[in-house]
């Protein structure tokens, strides 16, 4: 696979079907009466958290073809800002505190990706981690900022605003399921932002920087300044879901900055497909619900991880949406699939 | 700081940098010549560490320990280049960072299932326990010298065989153009092989003459992972020399940032790699 076929940016009808499908049960379950429910809220929370995670990177990956081995440290970093944000004392507004995490993480990202957007291939891949484990080891080190066991979100944000509600809350986020929707709507809202940017002009640059960076420069496209754009917008994105899976859990450790996470979210994408966001979502919720399924298998579960990403890659180099679209291709579903090929065709002109 | 704590901060640095070297060489060489990247290569460290850790308990000697273990590391890297590497030379850098990422979990549980969660100190030979005295007051342990002297022996053994032997010339013309070397009818897969193998025993060996002063625990990987990333950046990817310089540069920094400025210790060798990335995008040497 080379990062150059991501030719899932248009899916076939009856994926999309499936996906959308997939989207109502999503937003119908907390209203199904399980046993466990209040758990299984939390699960899908969170996943819908990373899946958010997810797309911002397959922003980076999927689209501009910029392998990226540290971006949870956006994600981290705006996580940590909500627990530095929040006193001790009260809940701090959701109104100015997520812009706010959101816009430092982009800082974050626009500071280092002006050093890293120089570097091509390996080297990219290697200074993201390098500059993301840089992060990690700031925080771990330092007891100021909370050291290796990490710091507290002592409040969910609040949702009051002063002047309208005077004090009480517009939806109360302490609250399981409302927590749970308003997960939901940040995840249709960025995707379809982000949909709205793969196919704008910046987009199209983007995907066109992906398939040849030196043709690009050649038309005249300050190739840097792109990537940049996409590296900080990608990283602000990714705070988002940081700032929610603080909200969320109540509690941010270095963890959440460091390689592994950054590597599950690469693998995340992968899983699910990359160029398309609909793929990171999938690819989001499937690998949470493996580790789960793994964690509670064997405690020697890294074993079951690690053969698994390791027989993705030799197998499944496009995902799982790549699955499902060769799976239909060859039953013959052609007729959907010829609009995608035909614009893909017009952009290698 | 007076000279005698100069020097022992010298030669710290200088050890370092050597036992960073060995790492990143092997990395660079794996890279530069069959173009894989590798997350592993720590995992090899850790291995050879634990390697050294349970043989020279059971032989009750370190130096036979050391032997073993090396050769069972080459016989390892040979078996995973023909199992999984050989496959992903011509894929996608992103690839190779999933495989290599795959790997470590699994090297993480294969260490766990053979020899548990524990960290474990490893005994230093009797006859290098001792130190050199270097004033009234202090003295340097004659191991670490040791150390940085097999580190040398090798760096000075690896460009032998890479500028001075048939083998080593071969290993060149596969760097620079595989396909024509291989229709010169030189074997450039046991080439391949033998780079890898080279790579992982160094790794492996690092890992094994550092235990007595390290110890041995289950994230040594990781950590040392990220050092030979920044050396490799730094240096140049696929430049041996490139490897050397900076990794000396690195330790150096790195020791006396410790010593001099501890509190933006940990960050300085990243501000290092910034500041050339300025500058030499591409690092130091080319290949």
């Amino acid at each position: 696979m080379s990062a150059a076929s991501a030719h899932l940016e248009q899916l076939p009808r009856s994926l999309q079907f499936t996906l959308g499908l997939g989207a109502v049960a999503l937003a119908a379950f907390p209203f199904i009466g399980v046993d466990g429910q209040d758990y299984y809220i939390q699960m899908l929370s969170q996943m819908m958290i990373l899946a958010i995670f997810a797309m911002s990177l397959d922003l980076l990956q999927g689209v501009t073809g910029l392998v990226s081995l540290g971006h949870a440290a956006f994600f981290g970093l705006a996580g940590y800002a909500l627990a530095f944000i929040t006193p001790d004392t009260g809940p701090v507004s959701l109104w100015w505190s997520l812009p706010l995490a959101a816009a430092g993480a982009g800082l974050a990202a626009l500071v280092i990706g002006f050093f890293v957007v120089r570097t091509h291939g390996i080297y990219f891949i290697m200074v993201t981690m390098a500059f993301a484990q840089m992060i990690f080891y700031l925080f771990f080190d330092n007891k100021s900022l909370g050291g290796s066991d990490g710091i507290y979100v002592n409040f969910k944000p609040s949702t009051a605003i002063a002047g309208l509600t005077g004090g009480a809350e517009l939806f109360d986020l302490e609250n399981k399921v409302t927590f749970f929707y308003f997960t939901f709507v940040v995840l249709l809202l960025v995707y379809g932002f982000l949909r709205r940017v793969l196919f704008s002009p910046f987009g199209r640059t983007l995907a066109g920087i992906r398939v040849n960076e030196h043709r690009m420069r050649a038309m005249g496209y300050g190739t840097m300044w792109y990537k940049l754009t996409a590296f900080t917008l990608a990283g602000a994105l990714a705070g988002v879901a940081g700032y929610l899976w603080a909200a969320q859990t109540g509690f941010v450790n270095p963890e959440l900055l460091g390689f592994h996470l950054s590597a599950h979210a690469i693998m995340m994408v992968i899983l699910g497909g990359m160029g398309n966001f609909a793929g990171a979502i999938v690819g989001a919720f499937a690998f949470e619900y493996l580790m789960h399924v793994f964690k509670d298998v064997t405690k020697h579960w890294q074993l079951l991880m690690g053969s698994f990403i390791v027989l993705v890659v030799i197998l499944a180099p496009r995902g799982l949406l790549g699955l499902g679209q060769s799976l239909l291709n060859r039953m013959g579903n052609r007729a959907a699939t010829a609009p995608a090929g035909a614009e893909e065709r017009k952009q290698h002109v | 700081m007076d000279f005698a704590n100069f020097l022992i901060q010298m030669l710290n640095g200088l050890q370092y940098g050597l036992l960073l070297f060995m790492l990143a060489a092997g990395l660079t060489l794996i890279f530069g010549i069959m173009g894989v990247v590798n997350l592993a290569h720590g995992s090899f460290y850790m291995l050879g560490a634990y390697m050294a850790w349970s043989l020279s308990a059971q032989f009750g000697s370190l130096f036979l320990a050391i032997v073993v273990g090396a050769a069972l590391s080459v016989v390892l890297g040979l078996a995973l280049e023909w199992a999984l590497f050989r496959h992903f030379y011509k894929r996608d850098h992103l690839d190779q960072v999933l495989l290599t990422f795959g790997l470590i979990y699994i090297f993480e549980e294969v260490r766990s299932l053979l020899w548990g969660d524990d960290v474990h100190a490893v005994q230093m030979p009797e006859m290098l326990n001792w130190s050199i005295p270097l004033t009234d007051t202090l003295s340097y342990p004659v191991y670490r010298l040791v150390m940085s002297g097999i580190c040398i022996l090798l760096a000075i053994g690896l460009y032998l065989l890479i500028s001075k032997t048939r083998l080593g010339m071969k290993i060149r013309a596969g760097a620079f153009n595989r396909d024509m070397t291989e229709a010169l009818g030189i074997n450039i897969r046991l080439i391949h092989a033998v780079v890898f193998a080279l790579g992982v025993g160094l790794a492996a060996v690092a890992g094994m003459i550092a235990a007595p002063i390290s110890s041995v625990y289950p994230s040594m990987g990781g950590s040392v992972l990220i050092m030979c990333f920044v050396v490799v950046v730094i240096g140049g990817i696929g430049s041996v020399r490139g490897a050397l310089i900076s990794a000396l540069l690195v330790g150096l920094v790195d020791t006396f940032g410790k010593v001099l400025v501890p509190q933006v210790a940990g960050m300085l060798v990243y501000m290092l790699m910034a500041a050339v990335l300025l500058y030499k995008p591409e690092g130091l040497f080319k290949q």
